[in-house]
């Protein structure tokens, strides 16, 4: 059996929960017609982000849309976040049904 | 030393010697909306029974004491202690704000002795909390056209804290002494423990940051004991002025003296990306909230008693 699927590109940005407003704004003025939020915490270059607390809490934002797209929104954050929050983003080709919705 | 200082230092050295208590980050939430609200309801109350216009020069007394202690410590960070800009400005704007949990801390330390404090203390609480975020981030951008200033003013102003101080103080102030009767038993009564649990964590949390000082250098240390002791004897003068008991003289001080480590980090990530959080924090938590609440409470009672006794 055959699934008739297409390819999309998922954009995954880990980074500080202080800044989820203020990105998914962002996100809105770029044309991101949808994206799924999530609590996360780990170990990195800026030390244990543990989500012991606000202060140290991490969120991991998921969107799947078409390259292009992904590609410069991850240019925007880039530009924007990279310098001076811990932020780690990433693109990985998927494969979606449903393509009208992404 | 109050049975709630036992639970900090638990707190404190549970952490420090790695030992996996953790308390759940949504209790830690919880009980933080319990002390807003209840410290909020405390003061509705107590306003209930007096005119408030009076109020009003007070009030901007507080503000003004908020933004000259966000300058001083900026003028020393920034000159004595060669801080960056950003970073100077971001760490004078939490200690040109306030803490509740010193608050809450102080307001348990006067109630176990029974001494009375004026209620407008919370709005004080609530009042010196957003200006010194203003002055810190116009002490790095200037008034500039890139602050979004509507979209910090809502994020500052509706924050949590002051939503639920003010929302607490308004209930409070419309219900009265006797309309709260019925929750009482919830939220006055249970105050000292939940104030204990509450501590147990900010032990735990204060012992992240802990190993952060050591990277910081001994001035930066100075600062967190130097500052609150300055700040605390300004809280006691304009205490003086606008003519207060002891007691209130007593929190006005721990206002004063206290610094802000939940509203201010969380804008001045924000607004003011460049600075380091990691130092602001280390000095903040693992210094001055300690002092505040081993050392620094007792202290400025005492002084405000001296002072009261010497002003006839």
């Amino acid at each position: 059996m055959t699934l008739p699927t297409e390819k999309r590109t998922l954009l995954t940005v880990i980074t500080e929960a202080a800044i989820e407003q203020t990105l998914l704004r962002d996100l809105d003025r770029l044309g991101v017609r949808g994206y799924t939020v999530s609590d996360a915490r780990g170990r990195g270059s800026r030390g244990v982000r543990d989500a012991a607390w606000t202060g140290a809490a991490n969120i991991r934002i998921e969107i799947i849309c078409p390259r292009p797209q992904a590609e410069s929104v991850l240019e925007h954050i880039q530009k924007r976040y990279y310098a001076n929050y811990a932020m780690v983003a990433f693109l990985m080709d998927v494969e979606i049904l449903r393509s009208e919705k992404f | 030393m109050d049975v709630v200082v036992l639970f900090f230092l638990l707190g404190l050295a549970a952490g420090l010697a790695r030992s996996d208590l953790r308390l759940p980050a949504a209790l830690y939430d919880s009980l933080s909306v319990f002390l807003l609200l209840t410290i909020g309801m405390k003061g509705g109350e107590g306003l209930a029974k007096q005119a408030l216009l009076p109020l009003l020069p007070q009030l901007l007394a507080v503000v003004l004491l908020g933004v000259l202690l966000t300058l001083i410590a900026f003028a020393v960070l920034r000159h004595l202690g060669r801080l960056s800009r950003a970073d100077a400005a971001a760490t004078a704007a939490h200690y040109g704000s306030v803490s509740v949990a010193t608050f809450a801390v102080g307001v348990n330390w006067l109630m176990v002795r029974n001494i009375e404090f004026e209620s407008q203390l919370t709005i004080f609480l609530a009042a010196m909390e957003v200006p010194a975020i203003m002055v810190g981030i116009v002490l790095v951008r200037g008034i500039g056209r890139e602050t979004d200033w509507r979209a910090l003013a809502h994020e500052t102003f509706l924050g949590k804290g002051v939503t639920l101080l003010l929302g607490g103080m308004a209930i409070g102030w419309i219900a009265g002494p006797e309309g709260l009767a019925p929750i009482k038993s919830l939220f006055f009564d249970l105050f000292k423990g939940v104030l204990a649990l509450f501590l147990l964590e900010m032990g735990l949390i204060v012992s992240h940051h802990v190993s952060d000082l050591r990277r910081n250098g001994l001035f930066l240390l100075a600062f967190g004991i130097a500052m609150p002791l300055l700040s605390g004897a300004l809280g006691l003068g304009c205490g003086l002025l606008l003519g207060l008991s002891v007691g209130g003289l007593t929190l006005l001080a721990t206002l004063a003296a206290s610094a802000s480590y939940i509203a201010v980090p969380a804008a001045m990530r924000v607004a003011v990306p460049q600075a380091n959080p990691a130092l602001s924090l280390a000095i903040v938590l693992g210094v001055t909230f300690p002092f505040n609440i081993l050392v620094g409470i007792p202290l400025y009672h005492r002084i405000a008693t001296q002072l009261v006794g010497a002003i006839p």
